[in-house]
């Protein structure tokens, strides 16, 4: 029996669906068998960040209606053998599918996968209400910014009343404003919200370029938000990985420009 | 039974008196209640019904502890509970301090708890999370959301808090938005009361010039 995972954050535009692109490959990447499941009916999305949008041929609400059979519906990866996605219905909505049925599905992919990874839309209505039914424990991402922590905490709030246990990953860090005191730091964040911190992932500009081209970033080993989420993927697995260091690594040339003053 | 006796079985004219220890465990006075009924004292169970008085010394019990009481007793058939009398001080209910409700945890974003009485809160107050209560407001923790203490219009409440961040105080119908000059470096406890009408912030230790409460100690 797998394990299901929800990442879900309450406020939109933190990240969600590229940690879940990026963690369901990175798990990938470490030889798991892994099913993405995008409960973001009429808004999905998570086929587009894995580049899988023209391979799509059924989707989830047609496996709850009973149109097509759940292996049917399944988008095997183009890079993994072990990597699968079950798509969102574009025309549909939230209210189309019911949390009995997302956890019927949940649980006969948890026979197959040892990791299902469920990406949650924004909001704590219906939508978050059918991610969360099916999943064993949930990831919180959330950016440095007070309105993310806010519905964060929210959730995690909602959360613990359905006995879900979470974890968190701070997206989007920028060193720089974290450093000038402009950014709620780690610790802040980590104060009020109380729950363990799964990791944190630096604001990279690659991510967005990965994210059109189809390609998750976790792909790409020079981008330090690769690292970070193959770091989160492997303490998901138990591994004891350090927290990155929020500052690059100034390289020979670099440190001597500093040393003349002109870096 | 060779250890000491703590109930003491007395025949009066109305019927019989339990005097029960009032030093030893409770859950010992059951145990040897019920031997005593079951076993030692079998003589007292024959015959016609008998009025008893408990006296429990000063032992404070609960409602739920009397109950077991008079279910051992009654198991009898024929015994009959007539009184169950305590010398204990009875707590009184009102006086503030007692109505405490004690909360463990932490009150999130969107959630909200409401108590009749005095809350204490082992935990942080979240912002968007909101405290409200007809008395005070004590926070072991961080207070960073809503707070409203005497919500039904006591005005001689305070909110006290390990760490006072709030979003927004009231108490009764006061309200109050933390100017941004509270927001200070130093992590004291403090507590927020109502002075005339306007609402003002002190260190914890300043609380005893408010309540006229002197601590007795016995020499």
């Amino acid at each position: 029996m797998g394990e299901a995972i929800v990442v879900t954050s309450g406020k939109g535009g933190v990240g969600k669906t590229t940690t879940s692109a990026n963690l369901g490959t990175a798990l990938a990447l470490l030889g798991k068998k892994v099913c993405m499941v995008d409960t973001d009916i009429g808004l999905r999305n998570l086929d587009v960040v894995m580049g899988l949008e023209n391979r799509i041929i059924y989707d989830l609400i047609d496996v709850a209606e009973g149109r097509c059979r759940l292996n049917q519906a399944l988008v095997k990866d183009k890079r993994f053998d072990e990597l699968y996605m079950l798509p969102a219905a574009q025309t549909k909505d939230k209210q189309d599918v019911s949390p009995e049925q997302v956890r019927d599905i949940i649980l006969e992919l948890k026979k197959e996968f040892e990791y299902v990874v469920i990406d949650c839309p924004a909001g704590i209505e219906q939508g978050f209400r059918n991610a969360v039914a099916g999943a064993d424990r949930a990831i919180i991402v959330t950016t440095p910014e007070n309105a993310a922590v806010r519905d964060a905490d929210r959730v995690i709030g909602l959360l613990e009343q359905a006995s879900v246990p979470a974890r968190l990953i701070i997206n989007r860090i920028r060193a720089s404003m974290v450093k000038s005191g402009e950014m709620l730091d780690i610790d802040e964040i980590c104060q009020v919200l109380a729950i363990d911190l799964l990791g944190i992932v630096p604001d990279d500009e690659k991510v967005i370029k990965a994210a059109n081209s189809g390609e998750p970033t976790v792909m790409d080993p020079t981008s330090r938000a690769a690292i970070a989420y193959r770091n989160i993927a492997r303490r998901m697995l138990g591994d004891m990985v350090p927290l990155m260091p929020l500052e690059e690594k100034s390289g020979v040339l670099k440190r001597f420009r500093k040393f003349l003053g002109i870096g | 039974m060779t250890e000491k006796q703590h109930i003491t079985i007395k025949g009066v004219k109305e019927g019989l008196v339990f005097l029960l220890d009032d030093a030893c465990d409770f859950s010992v006075l059951l145990e040897e209640l019920q031997y005593k009924l079951e076993k030692s004292h079998q003589q007292l169970l024959t015959g016609p019904i008998v009025h008893v008085q408990v006296k429990l010394g000063s032992r404070h019990l609960s409602e739920e502890e009397l109950e077991q009481l008079r279910t051992i007793i009654r198991a009898q058939g024929n015994l009959l509970v007539q009184s169950i009398e305590s010398e204990a001080p009875a707590i009184p209910e009102d006086e503030p301090g007692n109505n405490i409700k004690l909360l463990t945890g932490i009150v999130r974003s969107g959630q909200t708890v409401e108590h009749e009485g005095n809350l204490l809160l082992m935990g942080d107050l979240n912002p968007g999370g909101s405290l409200l209560c007809t008395g005070d407001i004590y926070v072991l923790g961080a207070l960073r959301g809503l707070a409203h203490a005497g919500k039904d219009g006591r005005t001689d409440v305070v909110i006290a808090a390990s760490l006072l961040r709030p979003t927004q105080l009231r108490i009764a119908d006061v309200i109050s938005r933390p100017p941004d000059e509270w927001i200070t470096g130093d992590a004291s406890m403090e507590f927020a009361y109502l002075n005339e009408g306007v609402m003002k912030i002190d260190k914890m230790t300043q609380l005893n010039r408010l309540r006229k409460q002197p601590i007795l100690f016995k020499a």
